[in-house]
């Protein structure tokens, strides 16, 4: 990369060094190698977690909390043991599962909480004994813009967040005034993921990918990964998708696998799909309320089970299916 | 219907009172959204609600969970996402802000990411999330809040969210969007405003049955009084009947 451009004065910056610097030449260059064949991306979660991830990559997911969330792909990473990971942070249960495993060394930290059941433990407990080496704020815009930079193709976009705070000091932002108009604005850096995780509501196998309900900032993180895993409620022929190609959010040349994981965001929400399992989050909230808590829950949901398909029938179809909203909402 | 209430609902009815038909207002996790959705009911079947994940002008009738579950565009005119909802507000698009943490200042700025220094925090918090955003961008902010010397202090540990920073012109200074800014606090012990001149908070009107010195009491700064001080009319029957029976049915928020 060539040095950074001095001609526009910075009139305020954040503290914070840049977690993961973005390249945007290289990631044209690696746009161009990815293929554009139509090609069958169809695997297991295993086979797509052991295929594009690595220790100490940099990662992200969508949505976020309980709605609509890739956890087949994230208790496969949690088995998987790979570790060391850098994080975009508001894909809340999947960083409380990796934190409460000692997996994650920094994060790009927007909101980590449990909404409306309060603080997240175990995220206390990770930053307050600072097992994460390095956190760095940011707010929901800002760290979707940082996608949405990416996205474009370009290393930052301006911004009217995070100014005069201490979220901005926090930060890896930077100040400056417009060169047009001369209004104060915040640079918000391009963020690229090495490997981002999407569950969408159905996929075709090379990848074109429709989700239902808002769109949350899967356009965004979609188009800002070097690696694009998703999981998938249903897979359906590429016909379908041609039917309806304005529904195709995710077009198949971003994804590199396509998992069929019914209930994956079990249990949280799936729109269109089923509801949201509230007895078992709310058992999930109380343990994750002490480190032992955790531990058990960690080790009976997901460490000690092989597979997706070994989840489904521990929690059991008839409990499963009783979430249905398929045909309309409750 | 019993007069009695607990001290959610009445946060919920102040909140909601705010609540003008025909404005756009982000709405969060919890009180506010009870709020809209009362509202709704009662003298504002126009306010459009605005969940920062996308969903944009729902009917609220089953309680949201999450501010991307799918009761946030439950029969909405609008299912989108974050960038397209955030960049409506930049564009000066949405009226009102409501937000919480766990501590504010003189000047409305709000702290939900850390207590003590927050790189060796005594308590670490959620963080930011939307709330830097709606505190950047909309009009009016509107902050709902218990009432004490703990939350209420001098000097935030750390400013997340913008009030009005270090006060008159901080805002603009710092490049922010002009004439926006912190509006009213609502807490479980009365409604505060800000004084126009010196941006400092300002007692408005005490909750039924709190005096101005248990207000005073129960705040860690200095706080500007009003020509008077109003009391807050208690919960209406009507308001406490679709509060308990459509808005808020299980419990889950009311109270006990």
């Amino acid at each position: 990369m060539k040095s950074a451009g001095k001609s526009i004065p910075i009139i305020n910056e954040g503290e914070c060094p840049l977690i993961n610097p973005p390249d945007l030449d290289a990631f044209r260059e690696w746009n161009r190698k990815k293929t554009k064949k139509l090609i069958d991306k169809r695997m297991t979660d295993e086979e797509a977690v052991e295929k594009f991830v690595k220790d100490g990559d940099y990662i992200g997911f969508e949505l976020y909390g309980t709605v609509r969330c890739p956890l087949s792909l994230t208790r496969t990473l949690v088995r998987s043991g790979k570790t060391d990971f850098r994080i975009a942070g508001q894909g809340v249960t999947e960083l409380e599962f990796l934190l409460s495993m000692d997996r994650v060394r920094e994060i790009d930290f927007t909101y980590m909480g449990l909404e409306v059941y309060g603080v997240s433990s175990v995220v206390r407990r990770a930053v307050e004994s600072g097992s994460v080496s390095n956190v760095v704020e940011w707010s929901n815009a800002s760290i979707t813009w940082r996608f949405k930079a990416a996205a474009m193709g370009i290393p930052f976009i301006p911004a009217r967040s995070m100014l005069g705070t201490d979220t901005m000091r926090r930060s890896s932002a930077k100040a400056i005034e417009c060169p047009f108009t001369g209004m104060k604005l915040a640079l918000i850096p391009a963020l690229i993921l090495d490997v981002g995780f999407i569950h969408v509501s159905r996929a075709d196998k090379y990848g074109n990918c429709q989700i239902d309900g808002i769109s949350g900032f899967s356009f965004e993180m979609s188009r800002a990964c070097k690696h694009l895993i998703i999981s998938t409620e249903e897979i359906i022929d590429t016909e379908e998708i041609r039917k309806a190609p304005d529904r195709t959010i995710i077009p198949y040349y971003l994804a590199d696998a396509v998992v069929l994981a019914p209930y994956a965001s079990w249990p949280g929400e799936m729109a269109s799909y089923h509801e949201r399992d509230e007895d078992h989050y709310r058992m999930y909230v109380a343990k994750q309320k002490t480190k032992e808590g955790m531990d058990e829950y960690m080790k009976e949901w997901v460490l000690d089970l092989p597979n997706h398909q070994a989840l489904l029938d521990k929690v059991g179809m008839d409990r499963l299916h009783s979430l249905d909203i398929r045909g309309g909402s409750k | 219907m019993s007069d009695k209430y607990t001290s959610n609902e009445l946060l919920i009815c102040l909140a909601s009172r705010v609540m003008e038909d025909g404005t756009t207002a982000f709405i969060g996790t919890g009180i506010p959204m009870l709020a809209a959705s009362l509202a709704q009911a009662m003298h504002a079947p126009n306010l459009v609600a605005v969940f920062e994940f996308g969903g944009t002008g729902a009917i609220l009738e089953k309680l949201p969970l999450a501010v991307g579950d799918m009761r946030t565009y439950n029969k909405a005119l609008h299912a989108s996402g974050i960038c397209d909802i955030m960049e409506t507000s930049q564009r000066g698009f949405i009226e009102y802000g409501f937000l919480g943490g766990a501590q504010i200042d003189p000047y409305g700025n709000l702290n939900s990411t850390a207590i003590g220094d927050v790189l060796k925090p005594k308590v670490r918090l959620p963080g930011s999330g939307g709330g830097n955003d709606v505190g950047s961008c909309s009009w009016r902010t509107i902050a709902i809040m218990p009432h004490d010397k703990r939350r209420f202090v001098e000097k935030v540990d750390f400013i997340t969210t913008p009030g009005f920073l270090a006060g008159p012109g901080a805002r603009e200074e710092a490049g922010l969007p002009g004439g926006t800014g912190p509006y009213r606090v609502v807490t479980s012990l009365a409604v505060m405003g800000y004084d126009d001149e010196t941006k400092r908070m300002k007692l408005l009107s005490t909750n039924p049955g709190v005096t101005v010195e248990q207000v005073i009491e129960h705040t860690g700064f200095e706080l500007l009084m009003a020509d008077r001080i109003e009391t807050n009319p208690p919960p209406a029957d009507k308001e406490l009947k679709i509060l308990r029976e459509k808005v808020d049915p299980d419990g889950l928020y009311r109270g006990k």
